[in-house]
């Protein structure tokens, strides 16, 4: 399968949300809305739900069905107030000893004015920066498109897992296409050398793990996927929760110490 | 005092490396190495080439434009070579360069990749697009980089991201300040996902510098936009910005694309920043250094400890 069939299928209108997952996977999601200082951005959702008996923070980029359900979500594009929701949620877990597992997909932080003038890049930058430092486990995962800064923000944890069918990339085929040749109609080429598929992710040491979709991608059958993404929580997280505060934090600061090849 | 005992990034004393480098530096600015007029087009090594003022976009000589490079008409500046930035602000024959030779590798074995980055040093004359180093500062020891847009827009791979890291890595450990000048275009495209993940490291190194209550002055300069704006560049503790530069997160293009309107002409520059609550204070190019060393000794005595 090309790289931007997967694209597609990480696009796909039917694809599973954040909030399927939360529902699924999980038992007596309460969500939890707001960053306390301006607004409440639909494009993000959080709250407090439990897995096997015990409490989680859950946190994801939430696109939407149909063009008004959209409206509300604005296509899974978070602003600021969305990055600082769901960091006020992370540092609620770290006071209460959850774990926080985050969800992502979306095409990238929203470029819009209200985004710029409240700060987008700071937005993203703080969660980067409080997130290696979180003490407690953070576990994320691709469930679809993973679009850049607007996902590496809720992507900074200890270990990050990408469905079959997701990507995850420095940018959109599309607007690589546009910045390196010019021409954002070349985007399968771009997909093709960007290296952006979960098993070439995998492949680059940036994920610990696959998770497999039915062909076709996890809509044909959502219950597969999502017993996966279930049961691989339930192994992973209880050996993260026996970890010391300074192991884990010693780990994930080396996990992302470690990207980059150079020369010297 | 801060100790600079043995390290990897200095085995053999800093004094001699430190007149070296000064003269390196002396030399690349008098032939203006790396000097670009801001269309990314060359410049011949003249005596004195003329810029085109993106202020009032008159043609201005080098020499008019003075050690600040400031257009003599309107007051816009010219965009900064790297080592023209530390010449302009680390004490004289302070600055020591770290890991002066590390290179991009591949890791994407993207097409013309090498290609690329070997003609980019050679018109710059450095070898990626930060140099980092230590340096004094109106007397006091810090931690010094300096981002160079003429080098492949400043674009953040994995040289710049280890560089960084490592900058913030020894002041970690040696208790020293770290001076950021940040500019950048953007994440380096031809290392992809490895790119995106140096935002990742760079802000989780400069945490681990404010866990160790070490200061971190950032100084966003023309432009600072992208991936670097997103991670270390809006990190510090303080954060200061020349006067006019484009400071932002995503691009013009994209956002006026996605509201489909056009945006007003200060949008995302630095006195817009200033009045959103992103930056602390604009401070001209002039009287940078000095507010740098005024900043640094309200936390820092002379002999390096903390105050
Ligand atoms: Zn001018």
């Amino acid at each position: 399968m090309k790289a931007y069939d997967k694209v597609k299928i990480a696009r796909h209108l039917s694809r599973p949300t954040a909030l399927d997952y939360f529902n699924y996977c999980f038992d007596d999601f309460t969500e939890l809305h707001g960053d306390r200082l301006f607004y409440d951005d639909g494009a993000i959702v959080g709250g407090l739900a439990k897995l096997g008996g015990r409490p989680v923070t859950l946190i994801g980029i939430q696109k939407g069905r149909d063009t008004k359900e959209n409206l509300k979500r604005n296509f899974g594009q978070a602003s600021p107030e969305g990055y600082r929701k769901a960091l006020r949620l992370m540092k609620q877990a770290e006071k209460f000893g959850r774990p926080v597992i985050c969800f992502v997909n979306t095409g990238g932080a929203y470029p819009g004015m209200g985004a710029e003038e409240r700060g987008q890049g700071e937005a993203i930058a703080k969660n980067l920066f409080e997130l290696s430092k979180l003490k407690t486990p953070v576990i994320s995962i691709i469930i679809g498109e993973g679009g850049s800064g607007g996902a590496l923000a809720l992507a900074v944890a200890d270990r990050v897992w990408m469905l079959e069918n997701s990507v995850y990339a420095v940018l959109s085929p599309e607007g690589f296409a546009s910045i390196l040749w010019k021409d954002g109609k070349r985007a399968e080429e771009a997909a093709e050398i960007m290296k952006i598929t979960a098993h070439d992710l995998y492949d680059l040491g940036i994920v610990e793990k696959v998770i497999d979709e039915v062909p076709g991608g996890c809509h044909e059958n959502f219950e597969f996927t999502a017993n996966l993404i279930k049961h691989s929580l339930e192994e992973e997280l209880p050996q993260l929760m026996a970890m010391s505060k300074d192991e884990l934090l010693e780990k994930r600061y080396k996990r992302y110490r470690g990207f980059g090849v150079y020369n010297e | 005092m801060a100790l600079f005992g043995k390290s990897k990034y200095w085995p053999l004393g800093f004094d001699i490396f430190g007149k070296k480098d000064e003269i390196v530096i002396k030399e690349a600015v008098e032939s203006n190495l790396g000097e670009t007029d801001g269309s990314g087009e060359k410049q011949e090594k003249a005596e004195d080439v003329s810029l085109r003022c993106k202020g009032c976009g008159k043609e201005i000589k080098k020499s008019e434009a003075g050690r600040y490079r400031i257009c003599p008409d309107c007051g816009r500046y010219f965009r900064l070579g790297a080592k023209e930035r530390i010449y302009l602000t680390a004490d004289k024959g302070s600055f020591v360069e770290f890991d002066a030779d590390m290179t991009a590798a591949n890791p994407l074995d993207f097409p013309d990749y090498e290609n690329k980055i070997a003609a980019m040093q050679s018109k710059t004359g450095i070898k990626d697009a930060v140099v980092t180093g230590r340096c004094k500062i109106g007397g006091y020891d810090c931690i010094i980089g300096a981002m160079d847009s003429s080098f492949i827009m400043a674009s953040m791979g994995s040289v710049v991201g280890e560089k960084i890291a490592r900058a913030f890595e020894y002041a970690s450990e040696n208790k020293l300040p770290v001076v950021l000048f940040a500019a950048s275009g953007g994440a380096r495209m031809q290392e992809g996902i490895i790119s995106l993940m140096q935002m990742a490291k760079t802000s989780a190194a400069a945490a681990k510098h404010s866990e160790a209550g070490q200061l971190y002055i950032s100084v966003l300069t023309d432009p600072t936009t992208g991936g670097v704006t997103a991670s270390f560049a809006m990190l510090g503790d303080i954060i200061i910005s020349e006067p006019k530069a484009l400071v932002g997160f995503a691009g013009r293009r994209v956002i006026e694309g996605t509201i489909k309107q056009k945006l007003p002409d200060d949008f995302q520059t630095a006195e817009f920043q200033l009045e959103h609550g992103f930056v602390d204070l604009i401070v001209e190019r002039e009287n940078m250094a000095a507010k740098l060393a005024d900043l640094i000794g309200m936390h820092y005595s002379k002999e390096g400890d903390r105050l």
